[in-house]
Order: structure tokens, then C-alpha cells, then sequence
């Protein structure tokens, strides 16, 4: 499938009072037609910053510093934030959904008000047009009587119900990208199952892709095709669901997959947490901001800058000095 | 909600009643007597015989018992007469229609201006925080919450009065008279009344924006690709105005409390003056009704201000 959105060397920071934070720091990725990707990683690696930086949502002390987001042939971050260019995206080329469904819809507009004002705005649509639209898109997504629930309040909704309305909404415009920002950790275990599969019907039926973040290594595995992995604002490892899964290569990501239970493994194997914590982004050493987690340093992870990105074979890329391939078949990654 | 206006009219009853007693009794604790007060501006106060005092406050009923006093007093007002004025020797209800309409003209264009204005300075600000007008006009606000209103009416009368010569220093007249006079009459005393409000509710709007302006939705907001505007109006405003509006329903008091200091440096025959002549003159109840009229009104614009939330926030109901 053609590439759509193509992200190179992104790098955001935040000029906080301490220092500055590089929260995203030369970042590249890309994501086909109608693929599904999966952006793993800790809390505060900068995997949301990196998505909301692609819609240019980045407010103040954040900053865009570099970087480009190729998307339909124009980098997106030549326009102005809130210029009339940028604004046509959002919402209609990319939407987006976000982390938390009990906050993220406004609480004095009726689901009706919300959903309808991105038809009108970017299809144009009349306001009885948009109304019957959003109906469409709230059954569509799993609301039962949405007719007659369309003019509550979102304090009307429980927190999966609202975050199928943020769904309706992102869906709304047909856009070709979806970025789903931890779409389901806010909510429980059974609403989490059944909001992504609902996702991953929905952008089948409107053939968008996928962009899933989530500090979740289960959610992306059933549904994502390629994965990565980011650590301290940069990708550490990229591949294919298959790859990442079956023989991961980054120590970080092994150490990832250490601490998931499995299915498939035999009895008795012990969970192993990574040691340590993720590094402060204020100040960090020019090294591999991993190294003083890291159980396969070598002599050169002390001496060398960041490693680049490395390819192994077909998508695997992997930024790690270290030989990891012989351990790897240790139980962890079986 | 109607239960729940139901209940707030009882509350507003009681509180009515505690009113009545405690602006009946502290008049009556002040030093001195109205009927002498009244007397001693006429001509024949030395030569006047004690029966005649005793006659005069027999005429207002202040030789009864204290209790019969007040029974008589609120007796008379559920038959709509609020008494005799000591020092007028007018119907007091008489008197405050005389009054009342032009403290409610100044009043109300005060809480107008200071919502109207106030809100829309605090937004401006909000939305255009560290840039040169939040720069100009929050400092501005400190000024308009601390300066006294007697000391800003007195500058206001040197400045554009004396020194200007561009608008009349005091008096009032009739909108219904002369529109143009009145409302140059009126510009710097409803200035004054509503300062206070002006620079409260900019600084409470410019605050509830902010806060506003970093939660979830407006990102959400933004992320629908809406414009600056559709996002502030539409997704900011509404949910900015609640602490917004229990400002303005205080900002009636002040106005109130105001009216008394601003109709006295303008000169301007309102209830506020005649609430300060009354006191001086200890006009019992002259003070009493008007503390009655003022108390119903915060009651009442209070009331309006709870029922307000429900209509902004649909997540308050009152059952």
C-alpha cells in the first residue's frame, strides 16, 4: 500500500523553567494506507507529544523545533498551527482520540452540538443533514437508541459510551488517518476489548489508518501490523508485529516483553520488571539514555552517542550497539 | 426546580424576618431621639413645650413598647404601607418610588456595563495572555478593585468635570426628559458603581479562561480543526461564565452598598442618599424599608444567579 504520512526527524521540546525537555527528539516513522501501526512505550517517552505534534497541537511552553510531516505530499508543519491549511486537517484528514473519554468532550454542548459541527465545517453539511449523519455514526459505533440519545450531555454517558461518541467524532469526516492517543486506558478491561475491536471494524469500513499509542504491548499485538517502540523521546525498535513479538532485538523492548505474561510459555517462568527508571529528558547524557538500565551493555555504549537506527533484515530496525541475537532466545522471548 | 425555587423563597422568608429584626432593634440602640432631631431645625425648637415632643412621638407611635412597635411596623408592611417618614412626614412608599428609579437606573446600567464589559475584558486578556492589551489591562484591574469609589468619583469630577469641562459635575436628570443630559449626567456615577465589577469580573473571566482553556475538550475543540473563534465563543465561554456569574450576583451588592457613597459625591437624589440623610437623621423607618428593598434584592438577584448554573451547566440540577 502507497505511504500516507511520513514522519521525519521530528523533534519537539518543552522550555520548562528546569531546563529543556526534549520530549520528542528526532523521531521518524511512517504509516501506509489503511495499516494499522502500534507506538509503544513508557509514560512520558513522548508518544502522545510525538501525535499531537504531527496535528500541530502543541501549546506553549511546548515547541516544534524540527522535523517534517510529510502528509499527502506537503509537510504539515509548514502551516501555522492554527491556520486555515492546518485547520482543514484536523479533524478531516486526521482525527484524533483521546486518552481520556470523561474529560474530552465538553460538558455544557450536547453529543449532537459536538458531532455535528465537524460535518458542518468540513463537509459542509446542512444542520439536519449533519443531525441524521450523526445519528448514523453514534449506531454505527454501538449506541443503542441513538436517536433519542443524541441530545444528552456527556455526563449522561459512561465513560466507554463516551468513548465510542469520541470514535462517532473522529470517524465523522472520513479521515484517512486515525490516531487513537491510549484510546483505552482510562476505561475497563471488558469495554477495552470491545473499543478496539470496534476500532479496527471501523477503520475497515471507512479504509483509514491507524495509529495506535499505548504503553500496552497486549493492545497493540492482536491488531497492529507494524510496531514501535519508543524509549526516552526516540524509537528504539520498529518492525513488524511478528518481528517485535517473536524476536525482539532492542534490550528495552525484550525487557518489555519480560514483564507481560503469556499464553504460549511454560509454567513457572517469572515475570521480570526492568530496573531502574526512564531517564529525566532535562539534561540527558549524549549516551543511550537506556544504558543504566541496560542488562547487554557494551564498552561501546559507554563511549558512543545515541546509536542510530540499524537495520537488521526486512522492516526490523533496532538502535542498540549491543549483540542481543544470541540471548534473545531465552525464555522471555521464548 | 420548582420545588427547588419553592425552598429558596421559604430560606429568602426567614432571612427577610432576621432582617426585619435586627435593622428594627440596632436603630433603636443608636443614641438619640428623631423627633428632636427633627424639631431642632425649626425655628420654634426653644420654645417648644415638652407635650409637644411627647404629642410628635405619640404621632409616630414611638411612645408604644418597643415590641408593639415592631408588630405595628410589619403588620403594616404585608398591607403594603412601610409608614410615615419622621423627617419628610411623607408616606415612605411614596418616598422610595421617588428614589427607587433612579438608583435602579444607575444600578442597572452598572451591572450591565461590569458584566457586559468585565466578562469580555477577561476573555480578551484570557485569549491573548502576555500580549500588549492582558499587559495594559490586567494591571488596570488591581487599580479598579482597590480604589475607593468616593476617592475615583472626586478624581472623576476634577478631571473631566472641572478641568475638562466635558461633563456635568452632578445632578440627575430624567432619561424620559432629556436623554442627552442624562446620559452625561450619569457617566461618571454609573462609571463608579460599576468599576469594582468591571475589574472583578475581568480578573474571575480572565482566570476561569485560563483554566478553561487546559482541559481535555478544548484540545478535543481544536482537534476537530475549529477556528480560534468557534472554539472560545462556543467551547470556552459558556464553560468559563459559572464562577463568573456568583461574582456578578455579589457585584449586585456592591453596587448597592456603592449607590449610597456615588449618589452622594454626584448629588444625585436616589435611594442611597436619602439611606444616608435617613440614618443621620435616624429616621427609623425610612432606614428600614430601604435595608428591606436592598435585602430582597440580593435575595432575589441570588436566586437568579443558582438558577443561572442550571441553565450553563447541565450537569446541575436541582431537584
Amino acid at each position: 500500500m502507497a505511504e500516507l504520512l511520513k514522519v521525519e526527524n521530528l523533534k519537539t521540546q518543552f522550555n520548562t523553567e528546569g531546563g529543556v525537555v526534549k520530549a520528542v527528539d528526532g523521531i521518524s516513522y511512517h504509516i501506509d494506507e489503511q495499516e494499522i501501526i502500534g507506538l509503544v512505550g513508557e509514560s512520558g517517552c513522548g508518544k502522545s507529544v510525538s501525535q499531537l505534534s504531527v496535528m500541530q497541537l502543541i501549546s506553549t511552553p511546548g515547541e516544534i523545533v524540527g522535523g517534517e510531516v510529510i502528509f499527502e505530499g506537503q509537510d504539515l508543519l509548514k502551516y501555522k498551527a492554527h491556520g486555515s491549511e492546518m485547520r482543514s486537517i484536523r479533524g478531516a484528514k486526521i482525527a484524533i482520540i483521546f486518552q481520556e473519554p470523561m474529560t474530552s468532550l465538553n460538558p455544557v454542548l450536547t453529543i449532537n452540538q459536538q458531532l455535528t459541527e465537524m460535518l458542518e465545517l468540513h463537509l459542509k453539511m446542512s444542520k439536519k443533514a449533519a443531525r441524521e449523519r450523526a445519528i448514523e455514526l453514534l449506531s454505527m459505533v454501538g449506541i443503542p437508541s441513538a436517536k433519542s440519545r443524541i441530545d444528552d450531555y456527556p455526563h449522561q454517558f459512561s465513560g466507554g459510551m463516551r468513548q465510542r461518541v469520541m470514535i462517532a467524532m473522529a470517524l465523522s469526516c472520513s479521515p484517512k488517518i486515525i490516531i487513537a492517543d491510549e484510546p483505552t486506558t482510562a476505561v475497563d478491561v471488558t469495554t477495552q476489548a470491545q473499543l478496539l475491536e470496534l476500532m479496527k471494524d471501523m477503520v475497515e469500513r471507512f479504509k483509514t489508518s491507524l495509529v495506535i499509542v499505548t504503553h500496552n504491548l497486549g493492545v497493540v499485538a492482536r491488531y497492529a501490523q507494524r510496531i514501535y517502540i519508543m524509549y526516552a523521546g526516540r524509537i528504539v525498535e520498529e518492525g513488524t508485529t511478528k518481528d517485535i513479538f517473536g524476536k525482539p532485538r532492542h534490550p528495552y523492548t525484550i525487557g518489555l516483553l519480560k514483564c507481560i505474561p503469556r499464553l504460549d510459555e511454560e509454567e513457572g517462568r517469572k515475570l521480570v520488571p526492568i530496573e531502574g527508571l526512564p531517564p529525566n529528558l532535562i539534561n540527558m547524557p549524549p549516551t543511550c539514555a537506556f544504558l543504566p538500565r541496560c542488562s547487554y551493555k557494551v564498552g561501546r555504549c559507554f563511549q558512543e552517542s545515541w546509536p542510530p537506527l540499524k537495520h537488521l533484515h526486512g522492516q526490523h530496525y533496532i538502535s542498540c550497539y549491543a549483540n542481543t541475537e544470541e540471548r534473545t532466545s531465552e525464555p522471555a522471548a521464548r | 426546580m420548582t420545588t427547588y425555587i419553592i425552598r429558596r423563597l421559604i430560606q429568602a422568608l426567614v432571612v427577610l424576618i432576621l432582617v426585619t429584626l435586627i435593622v428594627f432593634f440596632v436603630m433603636r440602640l443608636l443614641p438619640g431621639d428623631p423627633v428632636l432631631i427633627y424639631v431642632a431645625q425649626t425655628a420654634e425648637f426653644e420654645a417648644m413645650p415638652p407635650e409637644t415632643l411627647d404629642r410628635l412621638r405619640a404621632e409616630f407611635g414611638l411612645d408604644k413598647h418597643i415590641m408593639v412597635q415592631y408588630a405595628n411596623w410589619v403588620a403594616g408592611i404585608f398591607r403594603g404601607d412601610f409608614g410615615t417618614s419622621i423627617f419628610y412626614r411623607e408616606d415612605v412608599g411614596t418616598l422610595m418610588l421617588e428614589r427607587f428609579p433612579i438608583t435602579i437606573h444607575l444600578g442597572f446600567l452598572a451591572v450591565i456595563i461590569g458584566a457586559v464589559f468585565g466578562a469580555l475584558a477577561g476573555m480578551l486578556t484570557a485569549v491573548r495572555r502576555g500580549k500588549w492589551l492582558d499587559k495594559t489591562v490586567t494591571p488596570l484591574t488591581y487599580g479598579g478593585l482597590t480604589i475607593p469609589v468616593f476617592l475615583l468619583g472626586i478624581l472623576l469630577i476634577y478631571a473631566f468635570g472641572v478641568k475638562l469641562g466635558w461633563l456635568p459635575i452632578s445632578g440627575y436628570t430624567s432619561p424620559l426628559d432629556d436623554f442627552w443630559l442624562s446620559t452625561r449626567q450619569v457617566i461618571m456615577p454609573v462609571f463608579c458603581l460599576a468599576v469594582f465589577g468591571l475589574a472583578a469580573n475581568a480578573r474571575q473571566m480572565r482566570s476561569s479562561m485560563l483554566e478553561v482553556t487546559r482541559q481535555d475538550y478544548i484540545r478535543t475543540a481544536w482537534a476537530k480543526g475549529l477556528g480560534e473563534r468557534v472554539v472560545v465563543m462556543r467551547h470556552m465561554l459558556k464553560n468559563s461564565l459559572i464562577p463568573v456569574i456568583t461574582l456578578m450576583g455579589v457585584g449586585v451588592s456592591i453596587i448597592l452598598g456603592g449607590s449610597v457613597l456615588v449618589e452622594r459625591v454626584f448629588a444625585i437624589p436616589g435611594v442611597g442618599s436619602l439611606f444616608v440623610s435617613s440614618i443621620f437623621g435616624q429616621d427609623y423607618v425610612v432606614v428600614q424599608a430601604i435595608t428591606l428593598v436592598f435585602a430582597v434584592i440580593i435575595l432575589m438577584v441570588n436566586l437568579i444567579v443558582d438558577i443561572s448554573y442550571a441553565w450553563l451547566d447541565p450537569r446541575i440540577r436541582y431537584g
